[in-house]
């Protein structure tokens, strides 16, 4: 659970490294730029500068993966040649979960440090505000991790693209497995913001259209991190559900998980999970883990596609710790950046957004695309069941659930997004 | 049904144990030393963590649990007392709250030192040996843990009573609650008690938290999430209060879990969801309860403190002939844009409008001695009000006046409540009316866009430009801070401090202090919703957050931190903290800690913030020979 603290040291190693060569007036650049230099001929020229903004310090759990995978990208990239010649050049800001602060420090690597574009954000708010942002500079802006449909739907923007997997996206898969169970009364239980709200408005129209007669027969929405685990779980089990629709992650997940199970409440239902399976929430569970519950993740155990073997030797290589989903994002993310980069040929934001557009590359999860309908990428997740193995939790039966799938068909896309 | 009922109300008291324990730390903490302790919940953390490595390292069973719970404590304790000593020592004669942000420092101290020694992930924590299964009563289960629980929260409590009242030791900590000055005086060492007393409820906090383990994983947000809710149990329950404490602690959780036990109501054919209301329940029983008893269910009103009463001076009038700095200061503001870069004009338009903003909480903190927890309301209101206004199509000439106006009418509604209570009840209720609009913008999607807020409010094209805009916001912002500095020393700021100094003597010569202070927050409340309003022009989107504490926070160590005596004071603060910040996130990626570390030193250095003890030194200097 406890990641090796030699992670920790070469954190802090790096700014040193940093403070040493590269800090102005306190301000830290990440020293790729040198190792690059030393690995490619691509050195010969001036740096392609890019931002990154994501809230480090609130969700660290996530984010400290992810900035992994985004440094393994930048090395992978700048092996390969930079960008058409050109070293890619990262510099990161932390927003304290504080859209103004995000704004804020969107303007100071554009103005300042001179980006080229703009990437990052996990908390929703934070991605809308800063596609805002993007919007209003006209400034490419690959938002990464907020789930929000409305980043790139009723917000969308013509700057503003998005990779992971939206909360429709991810409902939308599980609800094809809720068909199949056909079960008639389903207890909800989600966090009381956007996220959640979307997800459990997304599930109950999926359904009620797709499985006529199906009931919602209580709805709990705890506050995000303030979970009464026991209460919720006693009011889910009093309303007899046949099964249930979890939206709920991170210390809420574990605590329900953990009060559910004690009292029981699970034995005859079955669960849904959205995001249950990334390693981030799983594997704090241990043997605890939910078994038989269904779940969106990531068992980076078990693919053996060539491209994620790829990813795994050179991640676990360089990091001596085996990549969590944020890992991927982070990766995935600096990739698009990095084909976007190359294909545009320039540093002109219309080249950028115009070459974002139908913008194609491999993942670690299999080839995507950037949609230049609505700037949504076809990155998927996988489905799966929870299983127990070696003491832990695993995602079994899984299937790689291809985003194009689970996406509304595009005049329906048209209508949601601002033209 | 009636089985369902009888059972949240046993989930509610096994969760009120817990903040119980917690809670009865701070209060006594609170009651002899006068700290509010901010990094309570950091202790609560902290335990919570330490007894999850006890129990790896031990390998589990009896010992690793029980045996982690203790040593937990124990650890925990003497952490407190390591932080009493070394920093909290030094600042017990500062102006009040400012160890509230001295401890904040500490808070984001802990936080780092949690990060870099237990790893980013949660650890989920043992479940008690023995104890991992349910009971089945009135035919449903219920853990046998939250059994013990129930019983454990109020035994450690009646333990802690005995303490207090059969020993001499608790004899002594009891007179120094009543009245320390006087204990002091009677030979009663106050260091050591200071330190016992602080170590004690750090104890129980991280007692606490290594008990709250087979419930909740040990997490990087224990902190901040108990600590809220810890401060509403100990001011509803009176502080200082011991059986207070517990019975609120009841009262918050059981309301909560009949919230979620009730689930979705039918009314007059809208659905009511009473387990959204979990987000703020305990907000709205603390501001009943402080409305209808100001000291809390069980407290008595603070003897005041001698201290620190006699020693605010009035503010010297700015001497006019020496009006040159403020016009040598007003020439490089304007010719900024023309000398820096574009993002350093964006800097300072934020220190502007945070300047106001803190400008406003010293007018009614400093001059009228009444802080506030709960400042972010109006900023976050002035922002809400002038978001929803321009969407609605309204223009920016319009949308900023309505942010005003809007914030100036949450401050007649609060202030009518507020001016009835003082100090810590005053700024508590502040605390619990902030967290209820925060409340509102979160759930009122239709209007204030939820959790996700709102976006695309962009000045129009004349201000367009960053430098256009901080001329509008330099104009606007910095009238309303001459206006607030004008009024200081104007009749309604000398009404003030008449009110402050000595309210029955004000009454006297017939001022009507309540009225007076109602103006004041008022005029505080406009200039807060002014700035909010400029706020969120600049940055172009809004969430909830504008009205959250950490916001709220800010304001105050703003005030703080440049000294809350003083005209200037916090808008030198604002200055100080905003490019602190801004200039130490980008440095390290340890952050927390390198800023909190510099408020920790912040205040110690400059007990009575920068601007005062500036002065006081400038005082010492002239007046030694």
């Amino acid at each position: 659970m406890v990641p090796a603290p030699g992670a920790w040291w070469r954190f802090a190693l790096q700014a040193e490294l940093g403070s040493a060569t590269e800090m102005r007036l306190g301000r830290l650049t990440l020293a790729f730029a040198t190792m690059a230099a030393l690995a490619a001929p691509a050195s010969a020229q001036a740096p392609v500068k890019v931002g990154e903004i994501n809230s480090y310090k609130v969700i660290p759990a996530f984010l400290e993966p992810y900035r992994k995978g985004w440094e393994l990208a930048v090395e992978e990239i700048n092996k390969g040649g930079g960008i058409n010649g050109r070293p890619l050049e990262v510099i990161s800001r932390d927003d304290n979960g504080a859209p103004g602060d995000a704004v804020r420090a969107a303007e100071e690597l554009v103005s300042r440090e001179g980006v080229v574009l703009l990437t990052g954000g996990f908390l929703s708010h934070v991605g809308l505000a800063i596609g805002d942002f993007a919007k209003q500079r006209k400034m490419p802006f690959i938002a990464s991790e907020p789930l929000t449909d409305k980043i790139v739907w009723e917000n969308g923007n013509a700057y503003t693209f998005r990779l992971r997997a939206s909360t429709y996206m991810q409902t939308s898969m599980l609800v094809e497995e809720a068909l199949k169970l056909n079960k008639k009364r389903w207890a909800i239980v989600y966090p009381n913001y956007e996220y959640g709200q979307s997800a459990i408005a997304s599930f109950k129209k999926l359904m009620t259209e797709r499985q006529p007669g199906v009931e919602f027969v209580v709805e709990q929405a705890p506050p995000l991190n303030r979970i009464d685990a026991g209460s919720v779980a006693q009011a889910v089990a009093d309303a007899k559900p046949d099964a249930i629709f979890n939206v709920t992650f991170g210390a809420d997940l574990q605590k329900f998980v953990r009060e559910g199970t004690t009292r029981g409440i699970f034995k005859d239902v079955t669960v849904l999970s959205v995001l249950g399976g990334e390693p981030e929430y799983l594997d704090p569970l241990r043997d605890e883990a939910p078994v038989g519950w269904i779940v969106t993740g990531y068992p980076w155990y078990a693919i053996d596609t060539p491209e994620h073997k790829a990813f795994l030797a050179a991640y676990q290589a360089k990091f001596n710790d085996y990549p969590r989903l944020g890992s991927v994002v982070g990766y995935a993310a600096m990739i698009s950046v990095g084909e976007a980069l190359r294909k545009a040929k320039s540093t002109d934001p219309e080249a950028i957004v115009a070459a974002m557009k139908g913008l194609q590359h491999s993942t670690p999860f299999g080839p995507i695309t950037y949609r230049p309908l609505d700037h949504q990428s076809t990155m998927g997740a996988y489905v799966g069941k929870i299983g127990l193995k070696d003491g832990k939790g695993v995602m079994v039966d899984w299937r790689y659930e291809p985003g194009e799938r689970h996406l509304p068909a595009d005049d329906v896309v048209k209508k949601l997004r601002p033209q | 049904m009636i089985a369902s009922f009888l059972i949240q109300t046993l989930n509610g008291l096994a969760s009120a144990s817990l903040l119980f324990l917690v809670a009865l730390g701070l209060t006594l903490i609170f009651g002899v030393t006068r700290v509010v302790n901010f990094a309570h919940g950091s202790f609560f953390m902290l335990g919570a963590y330490m007894a999850v490595s006890f129990h790896e390292l031990v390998g589990g069973g009896l010992l690793g649990f029980w045996g982690g719970a203790v040593i937990a404590a124990l650890a925990v304790g003497v952490v407190g007392a390591l932080i009493e000593i070394t920093i909290l020592r030094r600042i017990y004669r500062a102006p009040e709250l400012l160890q509230l942000i001295t401890t904040f420092g500490v808070v984001l101290v802990l936080k780092d030192v949690v990060l870099y020694t237990w790893g980013p992930e949660d650890i989920l924590g043992p479940r008690a040996p023995g104890l991992a299964g349910a009971m089945w009563i009135f035919g449903k289960p219920i853990p046998q843990y939250d059994l013990l629980l129930l019983v454990l929260g109020p035994l450690v409590g009646l333990v802690v009573w005995l303490l207090l009242t059969r020993t001499d030791w608790g004899t002594r900590v009891r007179a120094a609650t009543e009245d320390r000055d006087m204990a002091a005086a009677l030979g009663i060492n106050q260091a050591l008690m200071f330190t016992g007393v602080f170590a004690l409820g750090a104890l129980l906090a991280g007692l606490a938290g290594a008990l709250a383990l087979p419930r909740e994983p040990a997490n990087h947000n224990m902190d901040l999430t108990i600590i809220a809710d810890v401060f509403v149990v100990t001011v509803v329950g009176g502080l200082g209060s011991l059986p207070g404490a517990y019975v609120a602690a009841v009262i918050i959780s059981v309301v909560k879990a009949w919230c979620i036990g009730i689930g979705d109501v039918r009314l007059f054919g809208t659905v009511f969801s009473f387990s959204k209301l979990t987000l703020v329940a305990e907000f709205i029983v603390m501001a009943i309860v402080l409305i209808i008893r100001p000291w809390g269910l069980f407290g008595t009103p603070q003897a005041a403190q001698r201290v620190a009463a006699a020693s605010i001076l009035p503010m010297p009038v700015p001497d006019m002939k020496r009006w040159w700095p403020l016009g040598l200061l007003m020439l490089a503001l304007v010719a900024l844009p023309l000398i820096v870069d574009r993002f350093t004009v964006v800097l300072v338009t934020d220190i502007i409008i945070f300047a106001l903003f803190a400008a406003s909480l010293g007018l009614i903190m400093g001059i009228g001695g009444m802080a506030s927890f709960g400042h972010a309301a109006y900023f976050g209101a002035g922002a809400y009000a002038a978001a929803v206004a321009f969407k609605a199509g309204a223009s920016f000439v319009v949308a900023i006046p309505t942010g005003v106006a809007f914030a100036a009418a949450l401050a007649v509604l609060f202030g009518w409540f507020c001016v009835r209570l003082s100090g810590v009840s005053l700024a508590m209720l502040t605390l619990a009316f902030a967290q209820i609009t925060w409340a509102i913008a979160f759930q009122w999607d239709s209007v204030t866009g939820g959790s996700n807020g709102l976006v695309g409010i962009w000045p129009p094209e004349l201000l367009s430009s960053k430098s256009a805009y901080y001329f509008a916001t330099l104009l606007l912002a910095g009238a309303a801070i001459l206006l607030i500095w004008r009024s200081v020393h104007a009749p309604l700021g000398f009404l003030l401090r008449a009110g402050r100094d000595s309210r029955i003597r004000a009454e006297a010569v017939g001022i009507d202090v309540r009225i007076v202070q109602w103006r004041a927050i008022i005029l505080a409340g406009s200039a807060a919703g002014l700035a909010g309003a400029l706020y969120v022009f600049s940055k172009g989107s809004l969430s909830p957050d504008l009205l959250s504490i950490p916001r709220s926070v800010d304001a105050l160590a703003m005030v703080l931190i440049g000294g809350v005596q003083t005209l200037v004071g916090p808008v030198v603060g604002a200055v100080v903290f905003i490019t602190l910040q801004d200039w130490i996130v980008r440095a390290t990626p340890y952050w927390h800690a390198v800023l909190g570390i510099t408020l920790i030193l912040i205040t110690i250095i400059f007990p009575q913030g920068i601007v005062g003890t500036l002065r006081q030194w400038r005082q010492r200097r002239e007046s030694a020979p």
